[in-house]
């Protein structure tokens, strides 16, 4: 059985074998490495940089310890940290219930986290208000700062999107003209110039003594960057439509607006959830660049670590680079996972 | 409508029956909006000027007449601590550029790679190209960029331990250095015989071409070209007794003399932008490869086509239709992506012109513009040729 199979799908030929024996070395030599460096010779106990000095040491997993906590929270204050935890386990504990199809209350769930959330959020966040000591924003940082932007790119997009995307399938041409200039300038320049824009341009578009939050300004701009590449998603989720359901809810006698909330936006908002799905994983990476405006997300904290001279060692920068792109890989991963799965879903029932 | 009666009762007020009228509310609508974006952008503008005139800044692009005064580490053209910003802009301009097409080129070779390796009857390949698309396409670019530039490339030696790869190429914390070519008298004449080599060749196989097209015969010229594009220029370079030196680059105490040298970052960011790009496009390469019917392949194989002959000439050229507006959008992404270069700061239109020279002058509204303008040309003329590309390669109508 093992040799046949072996035979028909790794040694068919000898071009097949000398790829596959090609393959083998190129996976001992990098298993075999990752192995070496992150198990055999990585450093597992220690309290500061005179651990992880010996030679040939591989990683060094005592500094992760150490500074694991300023990866999630950044500088928040330790006495506050339960806010945060709390708000993890609102969000994990209202999205997963509202990612299952069929479960009862779905929709609730998502109302949930669409509206009443994100104010809590806030609330619980910035405190100042209800007894909780306020926290000024330059505090955040880590994981935080990172779900933070990403989410409130995509909560705010998605209705931004839709209207533009709506607005560019209008039959109205100036309304068409302001969404088509709008979609396209947003798409065509690189993020991170929209981030330097929120950064340096911003303030001198605000009156004087109006000034912004730096967060939030880079909030600002990642929703409306974002919203651009939404709108695209929307819109080929209305293309898809069969004329059809148009011209039959316009004989129903429906309005354009009644049209659109009753008929058109659920089927095909449901026709594009891989791709917004997707849309946010672009996001969600994407929220590093934040850190080259001076905000500190996951990424950003630990290439502020790297600063610590208790932890300076020849590992420090590969471990902490390790651990991000774990952490990013587990998210983007099992959101990509979900879309695909989704993807599949929608498939079968289109065929139907 | 107009003409169904109605009785007088039913009859609204003229307003009230304006607004109900489909064109009426149409141009209303578009007024309304058009009206909302030009009171915020007249609200800005005056902001903006307001502002300006408070902080002093003269608006406008007179400071690209003015002198930079600051040092880049890699140009491709003129450019001296001396330069006006004007020229800091190009230097930034080219380096992009540079960036751009080497990682268009290397990331077109390596996804198509990796896409067609994904879909090979060799399990191992398959699952090691899916394993590489998986891991690469969901962490970060700029945490690749970094684990290259701070990871890998930074960690190398001090120039006294250089590593040597072998005769004249070394590798240290400062780049990679290669021997210069240094052409004599005489090379001029090698690379017009190298040139027309090539001319030659591309004429000679459209004749093969249009041959094989008329009689069904095929002549073989590889023969013919390898003679005119490696053997001419070879016998003619040893016959003007090789007129070509190589600078060798020595490495001394503090740094490497001679050769050329490529920096750090433009590695790094090529690096990454390529691999990154390259788990996309392999995955655009397989959906196209994926929707040519299976019909051909086995019709191919029923002609006595071998596997590779197959997928050169039946299956790419049919998967090209689906993969090209796909690849285009990767291409941009990757020249919008190369911005990230200010974060390891290789002094690209953003790092140098966004970054140095708006720190400098302050001219955040001229200089943003401007840079803006640039990306979104490169867009906006990609998109455009690409399009009239596609709509050449679409199928011809089959009614």
């Amino acid at each position: 059985m093992m040799l046949n199979w072996m035979r028909a799908n790794l040694f068919s030929s000898w071009g097949n074998s000398l790829l596959t024996l090609i393959s083998l070395w190129l996976v001992w030599v990098i298993g075999s490495g990752i192995v070496e460096w992150a198990l055999i010779d990585a450093i597992f106990t220690g309290d500061n940089r005179e651990a992880c000095l010996v030679p040939g040491a591989g990683a060094c997993w005592p500094y992760v310890g150490a500074k694991w906590n300023q990866f999630i929270y950044g500088r928040y204050p330790l006495e506050s940290q339960w806010r945060v935890d709390l708000i993890f386990a609102m969000g994990a504990g209202a999205l997963i219930p509202s990612m299952i199809e069929g479960m009862r209350g779905r929709r609730w769930f998502v109302l949930f986290l669409l509206l009443p959330f994100p104010v809590i959020t806030y609330v619980l966040l910035t405190g100042g208000m209800f007894g909780l000591a306020e926290i000024s924003s330059d505090l955040w940082g880590g994981l935080v700062v990172t779900l933070i932007v990403a989410v409130t790119g995509i909560v705010a997009s998605l209705p931004l999107g839709i209207l533009l995307a709506l607005g560019r399938q209008s039959d109205l041409p100036l309304i068409k003209a302001i969404c088509v200039v709008f979609i396209e300038f947003w798409r065509g320049v690189p993020l991170i110039t929209v981030l330097f824009m929120a950064s340096v341009m911003l303030p001198l578009f605000l009156p004087d003594g109006v000034v912004i939050d730096k967060l939030l300004r880079c909030l600002i701009g990642v929703a409306l960057f974002s919203s651009a590449y939404m709108a695209e998603v929307v819109r080929g989720g209305l293309q898809a439509l069969p004329k059809g359901q148009t011209e039959g809810a316009q004989a129903l006698g429906l309005s354009y607006w009644q049209s659109m909330r009753l008929i058109i936006l659920p089927q095909a908002l449901r026709l594009v959830i891989p791709g917004i799905v997707n849309t946010f994983i672009g996001l969600f990476k994407d929220t590093t660049l934040v850190l080259i405006i001076g905000l500190f997300d996951l990424l950003g904290i630990i290439q502020l670590t790297f600063t610590d001279a208790g932890w300076s060692t020849p590992q420090t920068h590969n471990t902490g680079y390790v651990v991000a792109a774990f952490i990013f890989w587990i998210f983007c991963f099992a959101m990509s996972r979900y879309s695909q799965r989704m993807e599949k879903r929608l498939d079968v029932t289109g065929e139907r | 409508m107009s003409d169904t009666p109605l009785s007088k009762s039913d009859q609204p007020g003229t307003i009230a029956r304006l607004l109900r009228d489909g064109q009426v509310r149409a141009v209303l609508a578009q007024l309304f909006v058009v009206g909302i974006v030009v009171l915020l952008g007249w609200i800005g503008i005056s902001n903006v000027l307001e502002n300006l005139a408070r902080q002093n800044i003269a608006s406008g692009f007179g400071f690209l007449d003015e002198n930079a005064g600051f040092g880049v580490n890699q140009t491709l053209v003129d450019y001296d601590a001396g330069s006006t910003y004007g020229q800091a802009f190009w230097v930034g301009l080219t380096n992009t550029l540079l960036v751009a097409v080497l990682g268009v080129f290397l990331t077109t070779l390596l996804g198509f790679a990796v896409g067609i390796g994904r879909l090979s009857s060799n399990w191992l390949v398959a699952k090691l190209c899916a394993a590489y698309v998986e891991t690469l396409r969901n962490i970060p670019l700029l945490l690749q960029i970094f684990f290259w530039y701070f990871g890998v490339l930074k960690a190398l030696p001090h120039p006294r331990d250089s590593i040597a790869l072998g005769e004249g190429f070394l590798v240290n914390i400062r780049g990679v250095y290669f021997p210069r070519a240094v052409g004599e008298e005489g090379i001029a004449i090698v690379l017009f015989a190298l040139l027309a080599g090539i001319v030659a060749t591309i004429v000679l196989s459209r004749a093969a071409a249009r041959h094989l097209l008329r009689t069904g015969q095929v002549r073989k010229i590889w023969l013919i070209g390898l003679g005119l594009i490696v053997g001419l220029p070879l016998a003619l370079y040893f016959v003007l007794g090789q007129p070509l030196g190589l600078d060798m680059p020595q490495a001394s105490r503090f740094n490497v003399k001679g050769g050329v040298r490529i920096i750090p970052e433009l590695i790094a960011l090529v690096l990454a932008l390529t691999t990154y790009t390259a788990s996309f496009i392999a995955e655009i390469v397989r959906a196209g490869i994926l929707s040519v019917p299976k019909g051909q392949s086995e019709a191919a194989a029923a002609l006595g086509l071998p596997n590779g002959l197959t997928l050169r000439k039946i299956i790419i050229p049919q998967a090209m239709r689906v993969i090209i507006p796909p690849l285009t959008s990767q291409y941009l992404n990757l020249t919008k992506n190369s911005s990230l270069a200010v974060a390891i700061a290789y002094p690209d239109l953003v790092s140098v012109f966004a970054g140095t020279t708006l720190n400098q002058t302050g001219q955040a509204v001229e200089i943003l513009g401007l840079t803006m303008t640039v990306y979104l040309l490169l867009s906006l003329s990609t998109a455009g040729f690409m399009n009239w590309f596609n709509s050449r390669m679409a199928i011809r109508g089959r009614s």
